[in-house]
This record gives C-alpha cells, structure tokens and sequence, in this order.
C-alpha cells in the first residue's frame, strides 16, 4: 500500500521517512511490534486462565466434597444444549481461524465473511445460553432467595448451580466482549485495513476467541458431563 | 565551570494544558499522573491509621464506636495496600524510568499504560465512594462470612472498586513483560539489565498471574452478597476457609509485588552511593525471579490457625522459610556491595540504610512467625502488625522514598535540599521504630490487633506507638514541601547529578519526549562504576 | 513471515476437536467409575491442546510463547495442587483427645444428642 505509506510521510513533515502507517513510533520495526502485541496478548491470555481458575477451584473442591449433588446439578443441564453449543463454539473457532488465514494471504472479502460468520455462530451460542438460563429460572433455579429445589442435598446443588452461573456468566461475558472485538476488526477489515504485511489485530483477536472457546471445552465436560449413567438426558 | 541548564525541550514543556496531560501516552507523564493518585491515598490512609493509633492511646473505647474503629484500620489497609504499596514503585518510577534504563522510546502499549491509569482512577474513586457513604469493617481481608453475608457495610462497593483497580496492575505487568523482552537497546543483554529492571519483570509476572484469582474471589463474594449465590456460605455446605485460600493466593504474592521493586531500588541507590558494582549481580537478579515463583507457594502461612491440615501447614511453613532465602541472598549481597567501596553520604544513600535496618527486622520476625508453634499464639497479635509494616513501610515505603529522592532530579531537572531530604529519613527512621518496635512487645504479651480497647497495663506501649506515628508524620509531610518547593526554586540538576551508570542517566534531566535523541547502543556491563572517573562534591 | 497453514489442516482440527467431543459424551454415559472424571479431563486436555498448537499456531511460534503457555499451567498446578494438600489431608490427624481438627466436610442438621459425660471426651462441634 504505498499510498498509504506516502501520505503517511507526508504527515510527518520535515521527518518524512518510508514506512508503514500501522508502525508505531516507539517501535523500531513492524516485526518487532507485532511480536510484542502478540506475546501481550498471550500474557493476557494466561492472566484470563488464572481468572477463571479461581472459580474452577472452588467447583473442584465441592465436586469432591459434594459428588451427589454434583451429579444432581449435573444432569439438571440440558446436554443437548449444551451439546449443540460445544459444537457451534469449535466451529467458530474454525471459522475464526480461516478469518486470520484470509487476512494472512491477503483475502479482504475472506477475512470480513468468516470474521462475520465467526460472530453469527457466537450469537447463536449466546442465544441458546440465554434459553438455558431462562429455563433455570422458570424452575426457580437461580440462586438466592427464591430458589427451590427438591432432594437431599438442596444447599449442595445450589453451591453447583452458583458455580455454573459463575463460571457460564463469566464466560457468556467473554463472549459478548469477543463479539464486540470481532465486530471492530471486521469493520477495519472492510476498510482495508489489513494487508499480509499487518494483519497483528485479526491474529490477537483470533487468539483471545480460541481462547474463549478453550474455556467451553472445559466447562462442557466440567458442569454437564458430571455423570449421565444415572439417566438419560 | 559550566552551571547546567534547564534543557529547552523536555517532555514536561513540549506540550501544555490539561488535555496533553489527560490524554498522554508518555510513560513519564504517566508516571507522575499515577503518583498524584498514589499520594492522595497515601495521606488518606494516613489519616485512617491516626484515627487509629489516636484511639488507641487510651485503653478504653472513648473516641470511636467499635464499629467505626473497624472501619479506620479496614479503610487504612484497603487505601495503603491497593492504592499505594501495590503501584508505588512500579507504576510510578517504574513508568517514569523503565523504557529510559533499557534504551527505549516508551514502553510496548503506550495507549494501554494510560488506560490502565484510568482503570486506576475509576477503582479508585469506587473505593473511595464507599469509604465516604458509610464505609467497610470488614479489615482489608473481607472475610467471608462476614463479609458476604453479616456485614452491614459497603462491601460491595469497596469490592467491585478493589476489582476494578486490580485490572490496573494487570495491564501494567503486561505492558512491562513485554516491554523488557521486545524492547532492549541493542547490546542490552538480561545479564547486562540494571537490576531494577529484573525486579520490575518479576514483580510483573506475580502482577499478572495472582491478580486475576483475587479478582474472581471478589467477584465470588460480590456474588453472593449482592445476589444471593451460595459459594462460601456455611449453610449451603460451602467452606469460608475456601475463601482465605483463594484470597491469600494473591495477597500473598500481593506483598512480593509491593517488596521487589523497592529492592530493585536499593540495588541501584547501593551501587551509585558506594561507587561499586553490585557485589553477585546474577544472585541478585535470580533471586528476584526466586521470590517472585517460591511467593505462589507459600500462601497458606496466613491460615495456620484457621482450620486447615497440620500436614498442609507444615508444608507451607517448609515453603515459608525457603521463600526468605532468596530475600537473605540480596540483603548479604547489598552489604558486600557496599564493603570497601566509597560510600557517598546523600538522601537516597539514607532511605537505603533505613530499608535494609527495617527489612532486616521484618523478614526476620517473618521467620517467627513461618513456624507453625509460635504462630499458635502470634497470630493475629500486634507481632503480625509489627512485622508486616516493618516490611511494607520500613521495607516497600523506605525503598519508594529512596526511589523518589534518587530519581526526583532526572524526573524534575532539579535538585532538592540534601539536608531537609536526610532529614526527613532521619525522622522516618526514628519515627517508625518508635511506632511500631513496642507493637512487637505488645503483640508477644499478648495484644490482639484490630480491637480498639485493651488491659490497662499495655497503654505504655501504646502510647509510645503513636508517639512513634506523630514523628513518623512529620517525617512524610516535610518532602511534599521539599520537593514541591524543588520544582521552583531547585538548583538544576544536569543529565547525571549522582554520576550514576545506566542509560536513563545519559540522556538529559528531564528527558526528551522520545527520551533519547538516537537510538542508545549498550557495550558495558550494568554498574561499571570502576571504569568512570568521576569527581563528586 | 508467519506460517501459513493450508486451509485442510484447519478443518482435520476441527474433524479431530468433534470426533473427542462425541468420545467425551459418550464416556459420560458409560460407567468408569473413578475414571470418569480423569477421563473427561483428559479429553478436554487434548482438545485445548490442539486447539492452542494449531488454532492459536503455537506449534510455529516463538520459544518465548511456548514458554508463556507453559508456565499457565504451573501456576494453575501451584493453585490446584497446593490448596488441595490441604483439603485431601484434614482428617488425616486424629488428636490424643480424639478430635481430628476443624474443617471437615459441614453437615448442618439437628444438633446430636448429648454424649455421655466420658471424661476427656472430644465434642464434635469445632475447636473453641
């Protein structure tokens, strides 16, 4: 783009020097920024892990004192919902990754389709979380005050189900943040933006969704998975 | 010879208004943006801790209500732990010096350096809101149950604000981590880094990975306080010790993030003021990254008593004592440092000397404390009190002021009075012990902290404690005149008042915006003070 | 410049990711007893796994990435591993008086009847 690359000079006055417009200046080289933004954001991806890992702590140490009613919580969960979200989830994770291969070879249409694509899928994930959510609600299985729940092990089932909403909510928020994101960069793409040369913000959001779709790959098994031989469904 | 000059563009002068300020991306401006927050939380947990110590000159409750004293000494730990221990030294000299030590034009995510000063400030005011419309009780370790269900304070508030404000530390280790991988001059070597810098990058990976978990811990007890959810609650089946492993997992590691950087500091101030390369550079680097790792393992130390296995707890006494090593390590090696070197008698050379006096103490009676007998009946005295301000104000507060009275000439151009600066850390010094040495005593025989009436017979001690607080304030207030006064009427300090090595002070005081005027080439070692011949006054 | 992988080798990961998502499903309908739960944490291990090396292109990153990676899950360990030493070991001491420390599982039901006055009987409620 050397147009890009000329007005950019000329923008600097007197300093006029060739480069390109996404270079920041306290960089030296296009290179050398984009390995930083890409180790920054995996920093702050292993910061996000630790985030949840709190939570996942908690759950941990309550499936092993509270297996029952683990099992319980369980198989209250719709496993084909939650089922169909796993599967929408990884292939937005493959749809995100195509977006970044398109910007890599420099395919603008690619790169907003599957981008655009990638979004619809985590909405559909997100509309059928709110079904889920609703569903607990209408059996008066939201934590606090009103909740109700028949069985033994009534205080246990609902540490479980503060738990999935913790651990879902907190998730679903990822989501929302990463649609977000993903709705920035595909504008960007549009007004393109990207080039083989500098592709680094389709790349981090990439990384950041991939990992949003890591933590489902452990919540999945984690909250639905607890064991379903007790009965189907 | 030549009496230097302000330089004509610096990163102060180059552009005005409130604007340039509000929305820089100068790490420098930054830097001082974040010490204007950090001092006003620092005088309002001053002002806590005086109507703390103030109640506790007599052994009756007269002054305040129980609950309203709980609230003095929480609002005193939240202010000084996450808005000014926390940030001190690394997002204020930090900021300001870590780009000029290696070389670099700023530091890797300009834009999210000046987010995360805002991120600051809104936890910040969160923070403070919940202190003015009624404030917390719940000590600055929220506690569950009380915190989550009994407390009738604003602990929602204060916990959403304290959330917030974490995210401001996060970005920051990130941008520093990156910073020193990517962003080197070029023959800056890891081995050839000013030893701040080590501290800095291991203060950024417990920045980074301990945060997150008191972060989603708060978030746990907002939950259950504000909707109802059960995590921790006693009724459902939940384990409030839960809590204190999680929390503790952070604040632990917390008060390495608060040490390490001032040690950084030390380090540098030690070198200069005894004209000697830092005596086992490589010890002292590795052990900032040991206390850094071993600091995640250690947390547990503050549950011995709480309930947990005694098998657990030895091992986390075991780990304890380990993690004090690398701590002894530095101290030994700062003291070689100084070993037939010339020592030069200015401010920050004093600050050093107190840490290292006040360190010493606290990380000693720490060790008093890691064995799990004495702790039996050491817990929650005033010996836990004592020892941990010894370290955070005899420790992280000395080591920032030292940073401050060190590096005020490069940030400023000016110097200021020697005699005022040595002053203040004479009466620092002679205010803090007298402060807080009889707590030691009061929490051997007994004393409880956190409780504002006490037996007749411990009010000696107490009263010599805030006595100790009077002088001790005196001593914080007079730099604010110092050095403000500085800023007027302050002799110019030249690019290298202290004659000191590293690349920050080749470059002139204040620094240029871009901070070099070409790209800075390193061919030294760190600290090549025998190879400089300088003449100093 | 970055590698570029052919578009193939996305949709074979994403073959691979649904393929252990059904095993996992399924497992979960089969009783493995104890090894149920090993089980699907295996599984989600893997699928993560391949999900950072070739989604996040991990395997064609720098030593420095690797090593970031890496160093996530030792503090997870430390997170893990270490809160775990003490809830897997309380009940392990038994005191001389018969008490085996506070912190034991809570049941909260109708206080039990009162024990016969032995001498130097434990009670069960929790230290003083």
């Amino acid at each position: 783009m050397p147009e890009a690359v000329a007005a950019h000079a000329e923008a600097h006055g007197h300093h006029a020097h060739a480069h390109h417009p996404a270079l920041q200046h306290h960089f030296e080289t296009l290179e050398q920024q984009k390995e930083a933004s890409v180790l920054g954001m995996w920093i702050f991806i292993i910061q996000e892990v630790m985030f949840f890992g709190g939570l996942l702590m908690a759950y941990f140490l309550y499936r092993v004192w509270y297996h029952e009613a683990w099992v319980e919580g369980s198989n209250e969960l719709d496993i084909v919902l939650g089922g169909i979200n796993t599967v929408v989830l990884i292939g937005s994770s493959l749809t995100m990754a195509l977006a970044v291969r398109s910007a890599q070879v420099g395919s603008k249409k690619g790169t907003v389709n599957w981008l655009i694509v990638t979004m619809v899928l985590g909405l559909v994930f997100l509309v059928i979380k709110f079904f889920e959510y609703k569903h607990k609600y209408d059996l008066n299985h939201i934590p606090g005050a009103n909740f109700v729940f028949e069985g033994p092990h009534a205080g246990q089932v609902q540490i479980f189900i503060s738990l999935y909403f913790g651990l879902t909510g907190l998730h679903a928020l990822h989501m929302v943040i990463g649609f977000v994101l993903l709705s920035v960069i595909a504008w960007m793409a549009h007004k393109d933006r990207f080039s083989p040369e500098w592709y680094t913000p389709v790349e981090m959001s990439g990384l950041y969704w991939h990992f949003v779709d890591i933590v489902w790959i452990f919540l999945f098994p984690l909250l639905y998975l607890v064991d379903r031989t007790h009965r189907l469904g | 010879m030549m009496t230097p000059t302000l330089p004509p563009v610096t990163y102060l002068n180059h552009k005005y208004g409130v604007m340039s300020w509000l929305l820089t991306k100068d790490h420098k401006r930054i830097g001082i943006l974040y010490m204007v927050v950090v001092t006003i939380a620092f005088v309002l947990g001053g002002v806590f801790a005086a109507g703390v110590r103030l109640e506790l000159t007599t052994p009756q409750g007269d002054i305040w209500s129980a609950d309203t004293y709980n609230k003095l000494f929480t609002m005193h730990g939240i202010a000084m732990v996450f808005f000014v221990l926390i940030p001190a030294v690394p997002a204020i000299l930090g900021n300001f010096v870590l780009p000029l030590m290696i070389g670099a034009k700023d530091v890797a995510f300009p834009k999210i350096n000046l987010i995360s000063w805002y991120v600051f400030v809104v936890g910040f005011i969160f923070t403070v809101g919940a202190m003015v419309f009624g404030g917390v009780d719940t000590g600055w370790t929220f506690y569950v149950p009380y915190s989550s269900s009994a407390s009738n304070t604003n602990v929602l508030m204060t916990g959403i604000g304290v959330f917030i404000t974490g995210f401001s530390s996060i970005l920051t280790g990130v941008n520093f981590m990156v910073t020193i991988h990517r962003m080197r001059a070029p023959g800056l070597t890891w081995f050839r880094l000013p030893l701040l810098v080590w501290a800095l990058y291991a203060t950024s990976f417990v920045q980074v990975l301990g945060t997150p978990v008191v972060a989603i811990t708060l978030f746990m007890v907002v939950l259950e306080r504000g909707l109802g959810f059960g995590i921790f609650n006693p009724a459902l089946g939940g384990d409030p010790v839960l809590f204190q492993h999680l929390f503790w997992f952070y604040s632990h590691p917390a008060v390495y993030i608060m040490i390490l950087p001032p040690m950084g500091i030390i380090s540098e101030v030690i070198a200069c003021f005894s004209r000697k390369s830092v005596f086992g550079y490589s010890f002292v680097a590795f052990s900032s990254v040991a206390i850094a790792l071993f600091g995640f393992m250690v947390w547990a130390h503050h549950l011995f008593v709480a309930g947990i296995s005694p098998y657990s707890a030895m091992v986390f006494s075991l780990l304890s004592y380990a993690v004090a090593i690398p701590s002894a390590v530095k101290t030994f090696n700062w003291a070689a440092t100084m070993h037939r070197g010339a020592i030069w008698w200015k401010t920050p050379m004093f600050f050093v000397f107190g840490f290292i006096g006040l360190f010493l103490v606290g990380g000693l009676t720490g060790l008093f404390l890691a064995a799990l007998g004495l702790d039996v009946h050491l817990h929650d005295t005033y010996f836990v009190v004592a020892h941990f301000h010894y370290i955070m104000v005899g420790g992280a507060i000395m080591g920032y002021f030292a940073g401050l009275h060190y590096y005020w000439p490069k940030m400023t151009g000016r110097m200021y009075s020697d005699i005022l600066g040595k002053l203040s850390a004479l009466l620092i010094f002679v205010g803090f012990n007298l402060t807080f040495f009889p707590q030691f005593i009061l929490g051997y025989l007994g004393m409880p902290r956190r409780y504002h009436v006490y037996p007749d017979e411990w009010q000696v001690f107490n009263v010599l404690s805030s006595a100790g607080a009077s002088v001790l304030a005196v001593g914080y207030v007079l730099p604010l005149f110092y050095l403000i006064y500085s800023l007027f009427k302050g002799e110019v300090a030249g690019a290298n008042p202290w004659g000191a090595t590293g690349l920050e002070w080749t470059t002139q005081s204040p620094p240029l915006p871009e901070n070099f005027p070409g790209q800075p080439i390193v061919e030294e070692e760190a600290y090549d003070y025998h190879k400089r011949e300088i003449k100093v006054a | 410049m970055s590698h570029i992988a052919p578009v193939k080798s996305y949709v074979i990961v994403f073959g691979t990711l649904m393929v252990l998502t059904s095993v996992t499903v399924a497992a979960a309908f089969t009783n493995l007893g104890t090894l149920n739960f090993p089980v699907a944490l295996a599984i989600a291990i893997t699928k993560a796994t391949v999900v950072i090396l070739f989604f996040m292109h991990v395997k064609y990153s720098s030593k420095l990435t690797k090593f970031v990676v890496a160093s996530c899950l030792f503090f997870l360990a430390c997170l893990f591993g270490l809160t775990f030493t003490d809830y897997m070991s309380r009940g392990w001491f038994t005191s001389p008086r018969g008490t085996t420390m506070a912190g034991t599982q809570v049941t909260v039901g109708p206080a039990a009847p009162a024990a016969p006055a032995a001498e130097g009987a434990a009670a069960p409620a929790p230290e003083p």
